[in-house]
């Protein structure tokens, strides 16, 4: 019985797999939002995710806080949106044959205002990701503004056109410079990790490029190589008070290899065809998500809570 | 132990920059912040410095020739050559500054102040040559640039709403060494890359005579301070003067309002820039 469903429905899934690409296009917007102008912005959004549908993208990610801008101070709650608004509404319709994730400020029914992404499916919202890490250091003043999110939490990316379903996580800018955060999605199955971000540039002695544009590289490849899943990084681009956002959106093979052609900091947007099965080939190649020892990370965990409890 | 010898510690290599991603992102800048405002054009005082002559490549670059209008100011001191490099770093984009000068205005005012020294003079110049900028802007309908390289602004080296006084400032976050290099780099006249930095308000001033600091060095140390964020100890552990860099601390100190708007005394329960605070490109 056993042997017998293995060569029924086994084998053709490896045949299917190798001779039927299982993926999906995404179109990473990177643009230059209006600083505190939602409503230019989301005009601008439902012509992009317009567009990117006709070139026949499955999803499109766009940058943080793409309805807003980034360095809003003062602004936050006038452009903040509660997930009811006609906005919200109007992205959502426009989000029945392509998916989208988008950046806004979202305010709760207890006014806290979140750095959030939605993710927009099948006509509705589909899921919410707040940002948890709220960089307030150098030229960021995000604690001063906004409430953190508390959750990392994946979700399935309805991807018309894959034949099965994709887990993705949202991670948001400095989300991923906290490892942690990229390992509880890795722990929930996530194939894709789609990173909105607004990276202001940076750094420019010699030998390191724009500093943050390095650092942005290294944490896309290293993150996509050790979790051997997908990094969709979307970055705006644009000046805000004198402060440039340097683009380089890409997305990186589940092996750490870049596979979008490189942009540099223009408006455009990049397409990249997801596969199931680079992502089936990384994981043979490196099993590190089969040999993650969860159990000892648990019980270490525990240990660390209990010894802190017990003073 | 002996410490491993660092020799780039005190050197000026260390501040080298990458002339290609600075420049993308100072043309970048010039271009989105005078577009986004409805202007296509800018004014620039042209002296023939190693620093407004870099603020004029940029912009010529960003917006095109046909957007920059360089303005010279000389007064009856000025030197020669100032008008020359400034004509002759305007001439590699093909275009020609204004000049404009200010003898009569600035005479005219102290021959009722004949007793005003040289720093009330200088300061006057810088002033008057900043309302002339503003006012042709207007004429131009054009955004005026500012051209104080961050040495400058963080030793308080230059005039309040003087050369300090900009709509934006492309070069606010170069040291002067690294203007050089960005001078060099956009091939400005050689002559501009190696004549003595001066003010030039009035006959034979030289910064580094007058700061008592030499920028080769007064950079590093603002740099590793500042941009590396390091201890005074620590810097004078790296091979620095003590009493330099304690002079240099002093000045970043006793400079700081000349790097802050105006201070206002706070009654209401919203006050500007305290607790109302907007981004200056709001909206846009």
């Amino acid at each position: 019985m056993i042997v017998q469903q293995r060569e029924t429905a086994a084998v053709p899934e490896v045949a299917r797999a190798q001779t039927e690409p299982d993926g999906f296009v995404a179109a990473l917007a990177q643009l230059s939002p209006r600083l505190g102008n939602v409503a230019a912005n989301l005009e601008r959004h439902l012509e992009i995710i317009g567009e990117a549908a006709g070139a026949g993208a499955n999803i499109v990610v766009f940058p943080e806080l793409s309805l807003t801008g980034y360095f809003l101070k003062d602004l936050v709650p006038d452009v903040a949106l509660r997930i009811d608004s006609d906005e919200i509404s109007r992205l959502a319709a426009a989000c029945r044959d392509v998916d989208a994730l988008v950046g806004c400020v979202l305010e709760t029914d207890d006014s806290r205002f979140h750095n959030a992404v939605v993710y927009f499916s099948g006509g509705r919202v589909a899921h919410v990701h707040a940002k948890v890490y709220l960089p307030t250091y150098g030229i960021f003043d995000e604690q001063r503004y906004l409430a953190a999110g508390d959750r990392f939490r994946s979700f399935d990316l309805t991807t018309r056109g894959a034949r099965s379903r994709w887990r993705a996580g949202a991670l948001i800018c400095e989300d991923m410079w906290h490892p942690s955060a990229v390992a509880l999605l890795a722990r929930q199955g996530v194939e894709a990790f789609l990173v909105p971000s607004s990276s202001p540039g940076r750094g420019v002695l010699r030998g390191a490029a724009l500093g943050t544009a390095n650092s942005y590289d290294v944490m896309t490849r290293t993150y996509a190589q050790l979790f051997t899943a997908y990094v969709v990084y979307c970055n705006r681009v644009g000046y805000e008070d004198g402060i440039a956002f340097w683009g380089g959106s890409r997305v990186v093979g589940p092996d750490g290899a870049p596979v979008s052609d490189p942009v540099g900091a223009e408006e455009t947007i990049v397409y990249q065809r997801l596969e199931k099965t680079a992502l089936r080939r990384a994981r043979i190649a490196y099993p590190l998500l089969r040999d993650e020892r969860h159990d000892v990370t648990d019980a270490e965990t525990d240990r660390i809570l209990r010894r802190r409890a017990g003073g | 132990m002996s410490p491993t010898p660092r020799p780039i510690a005190s050197s000026v290599d260390a501040l080298e920059v990458d002339a290609a991603v600075v420049e993308e992102l100072l043309c970048g800048f010039i271009r989105d912040e005078v577009h986004k405002v409805g202007f296509e054009s800018v004014v620039v005082g042209a002296s023939g410095g190693v620093d407004s002559s870099l603020v004029v490549a940029l912009a010529c670059r960003a917006l095109g020739p046909e957007h920059v209008y360089p303005v010279n100011m000389p007064y009856r001191t000025s030197s020669v050559e100032s008008e020359e490099d400034a004509r002759a770093v305007c001439a590699q984009y093909g275009i020609e500054p204004a000049i404009e000068g200010i003898t009569e205005q600035i005479d005219a005012y102290f021959a009722r102040h004949a007793d005003a020294g040289v720093t009330r003079r200088g300061n006057k110049m810088a002033r008057e040559r900043m309302t002339i900028l503003y006012d042709l802007s207007v004429e131009h309908r054009s955004l005026v640039l500012g051209t104080s390289n961050k040495t400058e602004l963080l030793l308080g080296y230059g005039t309040l709403f003087g050369d300090m006084a900009s709509a934006l400032n492309p070069i606010g976050d170069l040291y002067k060494m690294q203007v050089y290099a960005m001078g060099r780099a956009l091939g400005l006249p050689e002559r501009v890359l190696t004549k003595a930095p001066s003010a030039d308000l009035w006959v034979g001033q030289s910064d580094e005579e007058e700061l008592g600091l030499r920028y080769a060095i007064v950079d590093v140390v603002l740099f590793r301070l500042i941009d590396e964020r390091r201890s005074r100890a620590e810097v004078v552990a790296m091979g620095f003067d003590a009493d330099l860099v304690d002079d240099v601390v002093r000045r970043v100190r006793a400079s700081q309002y000349k790097r802050r708007p105006p201070v206002i005394a706070k009654v209401s329960e919203r006050t500007i820039d305290r607790d109302f605070r907007y981004p200056r490109d709001w909206g846009l």
